[in-house]
């Protein structure tokens, strides 16, 4: 026990910081806080498998958030079946030719040795496919996007209940994984990391540009949702009387009838919109215990000890007979998988998919400051990591306000410094952050919670 | 006739601004080139750092702008470049001292200190936002068109007009001399020699009596005047916002390890190449076709190979192709 009594402190001051909020602002803040930091949790995860345990460092997590995303448009909006009709048979046949150029390459690369001759083969195959692509693709586009372009103009997804696209999110992502990873695992760790964050910047370009498969910039809103909607459960009975009971002792004080309905509505509204939250707190909550479950698992197992070994000397590992590349493959696919899930799970939560708001500010570098603040290879850390960043990154703009006004108190309201410093207190944020970076990665490099080896 | 006319479509609408964009590509990118060749690590502060730069050169044009001095027909932020450099190497130096410094001498791992250049790029970011906002400026006076299409038409009597904005001609002749006199430094000086034998071998460099202080201290500087004043020249010739400077470190670190990372040469090629690339792979070339092809062949679509959504995808591609087939860049650079 004594052992993780630093890990319990650590928890236990990060919910008194969230259940503070839920005192002093709202608990519908709160939870939206929580429910965030359990997101930023599930992604952590995923970039701590890589980065603490086998040391690739990933600066692409924004395309596979956005993938996860991407996921659940695709997999739980209704088809269009009109866009279907016009374009869908051209679009099926565009995917079959990039199968068919997938495999080509890949039969060339196989059978074919290495020469001149099969590179300017490779590249044949590319150019042709790439002219077939745009020479199939183009008037289907036109038309898929023509149908309804106001709220469809796309091809719409499976129609199938959302939580499958958390799975079919992790499966996006870990195939685009195997791709990049194919490509450039065997470049040096700064070098994987530029690599990452444009492949990543062209994954998310691409998301945006292309319109008929999930809108681009216009957003897909009113995704599917794994729980109640705020207004169904206002008009449900059972709703109302659970908050009637629960607030008994409040109402019982109001003795006007009418004033007794309306404060009841009031409760009913708050309530419904916490009562929602809380239904996504309990499936993110699971998400990250089964998640920590397996990672702890993994992590002191024979392979995860294989994989710290890898990280710590690869030529050593190698030289036992471990197969570095394969198994830097297999971490890379994980744990992309993993932020995949997180990003299904973010679109989720939000009801909408916004390509244009994937930024690498936002969707890459925060959550390497999450994992980096909470401590590298230890999963407690990392999903530590998460939610003490992630509250800062919420709550900076508000204590900032509050400082601003404090030093500020004595110069006049219209004071141009103190207008100009409230009016960027949201940018404070940035500054929060990158000092805990730094500040972290000088005095405490192996973050708050430092990995932990048990030696038995 | 109509082949001069075509001609001059290309130059107006892809070879001047590539030209343009690829000088401030590779003023960026031989920055980057440098702090990865002496200090050894991928600076991922960089479009930040140019950005603050630039951040300067706008409030001291606005000030100077107040106080009614201007340069007549140049832009007035040209005045304001040595002491928005000042200030960005004063920037540049306490950074390195209060952050980089450390991990010089503790000999940390490339990695780390890429991961606190990303601290270094929260902070830079938030000092920017803090100080001039968000949002889109523009600080371009002075004369707008060195030649402008209609009397380009009148001189010449062709269909097509040529034209020249100032900030195209600053900013290709700027970066011109300012590359020229580094490349004289890097190669002429006793210091750049020392420089270059720093970033060749370290501890030799140590052996014969380099100071590597000293060889810190020159490449900041050398690297501050260059950031500020590519960040300036862009945001003439576009405009100012702090988001689109974090964006352009993308290409920049494209141009840097095409050209062959730790290769000033390489990356001021490396520069070209991808705005070269960028346009001449979005650029419609519609207009182009119908002047040189007969009538009957001429093109009904856009003739444009991809959308300019794709803009940036292009240089990352471009990136990943040669990561992959030649990993020290076009002109060798460092092995990875």
């Amino acid at each position: 026990m004594k052992q993780y009594a630093n890990v319990i402190t650590a928890y236990l001051i990060m919910f008194t910081l969230i259940i503070l909020v839920g005192i002093f602002q709202s608990w519908s803040l709160a939870l939206t806080i929580l429910n965030y930091c359990l997101i930023s949790a599930v992604m952590t995860i995923g970039a701590n498998i890589q980065w603490g345990y086998a040391g690739l460092i990933n600066f692409g997590i924004m395309g596979y958030t956005a993938l996860g995303g991407l996921a659940v448009v695709l997999v739980s909006v209704a088809p269009v079946g009109e866009a279907w009709k016009v374009g869908g048979l051209n679009m099926m046949i565009c995917l079959g030719v990039i199968i068919g150029m997938v495999f080509s390459i890949r039969l060339s690369l196989k059978k074919i040795n290495k020469s001149k001759k099969r590179n300017y083969l490779i590249a044949a195959i590319i150019i042709i496919g790439i002219l077939l692509l745009r020479l199939i693709s183009a008037p289907a586009i036109e038309s898929i996007e023509a149908v309804e372009p106001a709220k469809t103009g796309f091809l719409g997804g499976l129609g199938l209940p959302v939580l499958f696209s958390w799975i079919a999110g992790a499966f996006l992502a870990g195939g685009l994984a195997f791709v990049v990873g194919k490509v450039a695992l065997g470049l040096r760790a700064d070098y994987l990391a530029i690599a990452t964050l444009l492949i990543a910047e062209i994954v998310v370009s691409i998301i945006k540009h292309e319109d008929w498969l999930a809108r681009g910039v216009k957003n897909v809103i009113g995704l599917k949702r794994p729980a109640p909607y705020e207004i169904n459960l206002q008009q449900s009975p059972w709703f109302i009387d659970l908050v009637e009971k629960f607030h008994s002792g409040k109402l019982a004080l109001i003795n006007s009838v009418s004033e007794k309905q309306e404060v009841l509505n009031q409760l009913v509204i708050d309530a419904s919109s916490v009562y929602v939250k809380l239904c996504f707190t309990g499936l993110f909550l699971t998400v990250v215990i089964i998640l920590l479950i397996v990672t702890q698992k993994a992590l002191y197992s024979p392979w995860g000890r294989m994989m710290r070994a890898i990280r710590d000397n690869e030529e050593a590992a190698g030289a036992m007979g471990k197969n570095v590349v394969k198994q830097h493959l297999l971490i890379f696919i994980l744990g992309s998988a993993i932020v995949g899930i997180a990003g299904a799970m973010m679109v989720t939560n939000d009801g909408l998919f916004t390509p244009g708001s994937y930024r690498p500010m936002r969707y890459t570098f925060v959550i390497w400051v999450m994992v980096i603040v909470g401590g590298t290879g230890n999963n407690f850390g990392a999903i530590l990591g998460g939610f003490v960043v992630w509250f800062l990154w919420v709550e900076a703009a508000p204590i900032a306000l509050f400082f601003i006004n404090l030093f500020t108190a004595h110069l006049p309201e219209t004071n141009e410094i103190r207008v100009h410093l409230i009016n960027s207190a949201p940018y404070f944020r940035f500054l929060v952050i990158g000092t805990a970076l730094l500040v972290i990665m000088r005095f405490r490099p192996q973050g708050i919670l430092p990995e932990k080896i048990i030696k038995n | 006739m109509d082949f001069i006319n075509a001609i001059l479509v290309l130059l107006n609408y892809t070879i001047i601004p590539a030209l343009t964009y690829g000088s401030q590509l590779a003023l960026g990118a031989i920055f980057v080139t440098l702090i990865y060749g002496i200090l050894r690590f991928a600076n991922f502060a960089t479009g930040d750092m140019m950005s603050f730069g630039t951040m300067f050169a706008v409030l001291l044009t606005y000030y100077f702008q107040s106080l009614g001095i201007n340069l007549g027909i140049f832009p007035t932020a040209l005045i304001t470049i040595p002491f928005a450099t000042f200030m960005m190497i004063l920037y540049m130096l306490s950074i390195d001292k209060f952050v980089f410094e450390y991990y010089r001498i503790k000999k940390s791992p490339p990695v780390q200190l890429a991961m606190v250049s990303v601290g270094v790029m929260f902070v830079t970011q938030a000092i920017i936002r803090i100080i001039i906002g968000p949002a889109d400026r523009t600080f371009l006076d002075g004369q707008k068109f060195i030649l402008k299409a209609s009397e380009f038409k009148e001189m010449t009597g062709l269909n097509e007009g040529l034209t020249i904005k100032s900030t195209q001609a600053i900013t290709i002749v700027i970066t011109m001399i300012a590359v020229s006199i580094m490349f004289w430094f890097l190669n002429r000086t006793k210091t750049g020699t020392s420089m270059r034998a720093y970033s060749d071998n370290e501890d030799l460099a140590l052996l014969s009596g380099i100071d590597p202080k000293r060889v810190v201290l020159i490449t900041w500087i050398i690297a501050g005047i260059l950031a500020t004043i590519g960040g300036i020249l862009y945001g003439l010739d576009k405009s100012y916002r702090p988001f689109v400077y974090f964006n352009n470190m993308l290409p920049i670190f494209a141009a840097a390890i095409v050209g062959g990372i730790g290769n000033p040469f390489g990356a001021f090629l490396g520069g070209y190449v991808i705005a070269f690339a960028e346009i001449f792979l979005t650029y419609a070339y519609k207009k182009f076709f119908t002047y040189i092809l007969p009538e009957a062949l001429e093109p009904n679509s856009m003739m444009q190979l991809l959308s300019t959504d794709y803009k940036f995808a292009v240089s990352f591609s471009i990136l990943v192709i040669v990561l992959l087939f030649r990993p020290s860049g076009i002109f060798k650079g460092k092995t990875l």
